[in-house]
Order: structure tokens, then C-alpha cells, then sequence
């Protein structure tokens, strides 16, 4: 735990994840339509999308949970189709829906899963209170899961996936449904994990989460992969520096939509305010105040990675 | 030879292992309610053995059975009895429970996330499921020898042979689960289960039946198994029971293999 260079994270060219043309099936439909991915070792990658883009069912597919219906996928370098139990046995699983046992306690949904992979008693109870530790349920060890909230089941299903000290984790959403404390308690310890040479492969719908733990992203939208790269080199591809919000004090903000034509180098009209995308956000604001438009606010702000997903799969909810 | 069969070996000391990581979380959630359950198993075959077996018994006597002899109707009742209680309680333990835990609790969902594969899951979780049942055989034989059913040596050789009949009926049971679609369905396997009960040579001797009713029994798994237990508990164990033990013994393989498949096909797609 104690790392000489907190935050150098070592990253190696070995492909932990190698998918190419990747394709699950349901019936006729195609959940995930042919992707490329490769999460090298110790990195920490994310997938971005709206709902039904396909994340889980790619999580699943790396998880060796779910057959994929063609493409190659090679995951710690073995095939799932002849080695999943051999694979599983390196990996931490935290799926999208808890599912912890309800016949058990805390303590022992760790203990009895540790089981699983063939770690011996007395570790396993080791294990399972370092862990209990981690993410803050000591207190609640005896008790049993159903009355826990949905943010401490949360915490366990993640201490969950890390008994085996696995050499990546795959987290679908590990954070929601999460209080803010609870959200920050579980990115800390990821970053942990991280610097200790865990992989992390996790899907999120929160922005700032992939921003903060991401070193490689893709934005999947319909089962297809439409952008990846950094977070940085997202928000520099897809959208601008800074984004100038403008609300005016009319109902319909449209009408403003053609007078603050070509102030920057995009502008999106929403029923509420007008949206920006300009290099310099003051340049724009002075800009806007030049053709006397009078917005009732005006808030320059840092581009983020949730106007490059907006801008990738649309506003609209489309399912 | 030795090189090829050494990893085999070890593959399948594995695998025997992660099917023992599956009962040992059943052990875990073994709660004071259970204690309440093996009571109520042990107490149905007994009444059963009393009020039919004894009570009736009295009123029909004696009867005359296929190999010439003539017994006390209890003592051509009792194993049976043994017989049928290893049936349902092995078809308890994996249909209802075993369903419960595959569709409502999603246990296995978490499991399959690790090393352990389908297959030892069901063999698992039928070991588990015949835990019990392996007590209320030793408790039934026992009363069965207290009242002179049978012969304290027949009762040991009936042992096994019981153990045996529930791991048959279980896998089937296993395998039955994994077709079901929601809980209405197991009021059908109740049915069948009941008229197995009442018709595969328990109460009369199956040759007594009309000759095409007769043939269908007779390929019963019931009837296999009371055949094989009361040959070894009352007849004489020949070549008849061998054939149930084959029988038993397909039925547990196939039964435990389609099992296996089946759930990798639920819970990993
Ligand atoms: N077992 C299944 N059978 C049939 N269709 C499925 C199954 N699992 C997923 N799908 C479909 O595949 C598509 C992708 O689902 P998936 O769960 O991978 O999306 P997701 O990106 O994880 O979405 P969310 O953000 O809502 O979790 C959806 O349209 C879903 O209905
Ligand atoms: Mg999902």
C-alpha cells in the first residue's frame, strides 16, 4: 500500500482485455455490434453510454458470464469459451444489480464466496474483515443483507469482488445509487486499487467519475463504439475549452438562437438556456454583450466529458 | 498413461472441491427454522409406515409376495415407505428449493462469477439436498429393524442403497427445475409425484396390476427403486436389481448432466 510514487500509475502493453469485432445476440438483436477494445495492465477503463448502449453486456461477455455471439475475445490472454473457470478465478466481479446472499450475513458473503475460489478458511476470514474495513461495514458484520441500505449492499458487492485479490476488476456502475460520501469513499479506494496495479474496467454514467478515474474511455452508443481516448483528448476532439451557458429572460429562448450566430464555434439551443462552445468563454460573454442581447446570467465553464457524451448520442432519450 | 491421467485427476480433485464450496454455503445459511423441516421428514414416512403399514395392515394381514413367502402387510409396506420418502424428499430439496434459488434469489448468478462452473453447482447443491435425506434414511431403517421389518444386516446393506435412490430422484428433480417456468408448474411434478406414490408396487404388488398398467409402473423410477430397496430389505437381490440399479444410475447421470447444461443455458447468456 505504501507506493514510493503515489501517482505514477504503471501501465504495460500486455492486453488484459483483447476484443476485436466483439458481437452479443439476443435473438435478432445485437447488443454489442462489433467492437474493438484492449485494456492493457493497469490501466483503468471506462465505458460511457446511454441506457441499452450494450455495457453490460460486454462487462458480461469480459466476465466470462456470457458467450459472446462472434468476434475474438481474449481475456488475461486465455479464451473464455475453454478457460472461463481459469479466468474468473483471477477477476473481481461487481455487476450491475447486487446480488449478494440473502441467506447470509455480511461477514459471511465474503467468507462463503472466498470459498469459491478456493482460499482456505483462515484467510477467508482475514480477508473478509480487511475488506469489511475497506468500505467501512465492520460495524455490520453480523448482520444480515436485506436490511442494509442500498448504498452499504453497494459497498459490499465491491468488497465482494476484490476477495480474490484479483488482477482486474470489472465494475458496472459501482457508484450508483451511492450518497456523495459513499460515492467519494468508493473512488478513493478504487484509486487505491489502482495504484497498487489492479486493473479497472468499469462502466459509469456519471461524468466526473470517468473523468476522475479513467485513463482510457470509449463512448458506446447502440452496441457500437463512437469515440475513445482520454478524457482529455474527448472533450478536445468533441467539443471546445470552454462552454458559455446564457439564459434570457423570455420564454422562448430560440428566438436569441440566430442573433448569437458565429460567437462560437457551436451553439445548442435548449427550452431553457443556450449552450456556447467557444475557445475563450469571457471573449464570448463580451461578445454576446456587444450585440446588447442582455442575458438575465452568463456562466463560463470548463468543458466536460458530459458535453462530449451529449454530443455523441444526442440529448434525446431515444428508447 | 500416467502424465495424461495425472491432470485429469487433479481437474476433477478441483472441481470436487468447488462443489463442496457450494454446500458449504448452504451449511452457512443453515438457520434454527431448518431444525423444523427435518422434523416434519422424518415424522411422514413413519406416520405413513403406522397408519397404513400397521393400521390398515392389521385389517388386510397377511399377504403373499413374488417369491412364494407370506409377510405382515407392515413389512411389505416399510420399504416402501423408505423408498418414496428418499424420492420426495430429495425432489423437495431440488425442485422447490432449488428453483427458489436459481430464479428468485439469483444465487447462482453470483457463484457462476467465479471459478465455480455449472456443473459443480448442481453436483453441489444435490450433495447438500441429500444430506438430509441420508439422516432420515438411517433414522427409518432403524425403526424398521426396532419393529422387525427387516434384519439388522439387510438394514445396512439398504442404507446405501436409499442414499443412492435419493441422488437418482434428485438429479431428475434438478433437471426437471430448469424446464419450469414459474412455481404453478410444480403442482404438476406434486401430481405426478403422488400418484407414483400410490402406484409403483408401494401398497400392492405391482404384479397384481392389469398387464399394459403393469408395464408402465414398471418403468417407473419409483418402481425401480422400491423394487431395488425391497429386494434388499425383504426378497432377495438378484437380477432384477441390478437392473434398477442401472436404471437408477442412468437416471442419476443423465439427470445431473442435463441439469448442469441446462443452467449454463438459464444463467449464462
Ligand atoms: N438477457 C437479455 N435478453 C435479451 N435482451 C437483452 C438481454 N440483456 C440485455 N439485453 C438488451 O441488450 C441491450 C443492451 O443492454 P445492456 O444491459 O448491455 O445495456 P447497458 O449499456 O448496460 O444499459 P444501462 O446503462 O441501462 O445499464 C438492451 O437493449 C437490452 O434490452
Ligand atoms: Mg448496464
Amino acid at each position: 500500500m505504501s507506493d514510493p510514487r503515489p501517482n505514477v500509475v504503471r501501465v504495460s502493453d500486455e492486453s488484459l482485455v483483447h476484443a476485436r469485432g466483439l458481437v452479443k445476440r439476443f435473438g435478432d438483436f445485437a447488443a454489442v455490434d462489433g467492437i474493438d477494445v484492449d485494456v492493457r495492465r493497469g490501466e483503468a477503463f471506462g465505458f460511457l453510454g446511454p441506457n441499452g448502449a450494450g455495457k453490460s453486456s460486454t462487462m458480461r461477455m469480459v466476465g466470462c458470464v456470457s458467450p459472446p455471439s462472434a468476434g475474438v475475445l481474449r481475456i488475461l490472454g486465455m479464451d473464455p469459451a475453454r478457460s472461463g473457470s481459469r479466468i474468473r478465478a483471477r477477476l473481481g466481479v461487481c455487476p450491475q444489480v447486487d446480488n449478494l446472499d440473502p441467506e447470509l450475513t455480511v461477514r459471511e458473503n465474503l467468507t462463503a464466496y472466498a470459498r469459491f475460489f478456493g482460499i482456505s478458511r483462515r484467510v477467508a476470514r482475514q480477508r473478509a474483515a480487511e475488506l469489511l474495513d475497506f468500505v467501512q461495514l465492520s460495524d455490520r458484520a453480523s448482520s444480515r443483507v436485506e436490511p442494509l441500505s442500498g448504498g452499504m449492499k453497494r459497498r459490499l458487492t465491491i468488497a465482494r469482488s476484490l476477495v480474490n485479490e484479483p488482477e482486474m476488476v470489472l465494475l458496472d456502475e459501482p457508484t450508483t445509487g451511492l450518497d456523495p460520501q459513499a460515492r467519494h469513499l468508493v473512488w478513493e479506494r478504487l484509486f487505491r486499487l489502482k495504484q497498487q496495479g489492479v486493473t479497472l474496467v468499469l462502466t459509469t454514467h456519471y461524468m466526473d467519475e470517468a473523468e476522475q478515474l479513467c485513463d482510457r474511455l470509449v463512448v458506446m452508443d447502440g452496441g457500437r463504439i463512437v469515440a475513445q481516448g482520454t478524457p482529455r483528448e474527448l472533450i478536445e476532439r468533441y467539443s471546445t475549452r470552454e462552454v458559455v451557458e446564457l439564459r434570457f429572460p423570455v420564454p422562448d429562448q430560440g428566438a436569441y438562437g440566430e442573433k448569437l450566430a458565429g460567437v462560437g464555434e457551436r451553439l445548442e439551443v435548449l427550452p431553457d438556456r443556450i449552450l456556447l462552445y467557444v475557445a475563450d468563454g469571457d471573449e464570448a460573454v463580451a461578445e454576446v454583450h456587444r450585440r446588447s442581447l442582455g442575458p438575465s446570467s452568463a456562466l463560463v465553464r470548463r468543458s466536460s466529458l458530459e458535453d462530449v457524451f451529449l454530443h455523441l448520442t444526442g440529448r434525446t432519450l431515444v428508447d | 498413461m500416467v502424465t495424461l491421467a495425472l491432470p485429469r485427476l487433479l481437474l476433477a480433485r478441483d472441481s470436487a472441491r468447488r462443489a463442496g464450496s457450494m454446500v458449504e454455503r448452504n451449511v452457512a445459511a443453515l438457520r434454527s427454522a431448518y431444525w423444523i423441516v427435518m422434523v416434519g421428514g422424518f415424522l411422514e414416512p413413519l406416520l405413513y409406515l403406522f397408519s397404513i403399514g400397521v393400521g390398515v395392515g392389521a385389517l388386510i394381514g397377511d399377504i403373499r409376495i413374488p417369491d412364494g413367502r407370506v409377510v405382515g402387510y407392515a413389512e411389505f409396506v416399510a420399504p416402501a415407505m423408505l423408498a418414496a420418502s428418499a424420492m420426495s424428499g430429495a425432489l423437495s430439496e431440488t425442485t422447490f428449493n432449488f428453483f427458489g434459488k436459481m430464479k428468485f434469489m439469483r444465487l447462482y448468478d453470483a457463484v457462476l462469477a467465479t471459478p465455480v462452473r455449472p456443473m459443480e453447482v448442481a453436483a453441489g447443491e444435490l450433495i447438500w439436498a441429500m444430506a438430509r435425506g441420508t439422516v432420515y434414511a438411517a433414522a427409518f431403517l432403524v425403526v424398521m429393524t426396532l419393529m422387525d421389518l427387516t434384519s439388522w444386516p439387510r438394514a445396512l446393506a439398504a442404507f446405501p442403497a436409499t442414499v443412492f435412490v435419493g441422488f437418482a430422484f434428485g438429479a431428475l428433480g434438478m433437471a426437471l427445475s430448469t424446464f419450469m417456468r414459474g412455481w404453478q408448474e410444480f403442482d404438476l411434478i406434486a401430481a405426478v409425484q403422488f400418484a407414483l406414490f400410490l402406484f409403483s408396487g408401494t401398497f400392492v404388488p405391482a404384479q397384481d396390476y392389469w398387464p399394459p398398467l403393469r408395464m408402465l409402473v414398471e418403468i417407473t423410477p419409483l418402481y425401480r427403486a422400491v423394487d431395488l430397496i425391497r429386494g434388499i430389505c425383504l426378497t432377495s437381490f438378484g437380477a432384477v436389481q441390478v437392473v434398477d440399479l442401472i436404471y437408477l444410475c442412468a437416471l442419476f447421470a443423465g439427470g445431473l448432466a442435463l441439469a448442469g447444461r441446462r443452467m449454463a443455458r438459464l444463467l449464462l447468456k
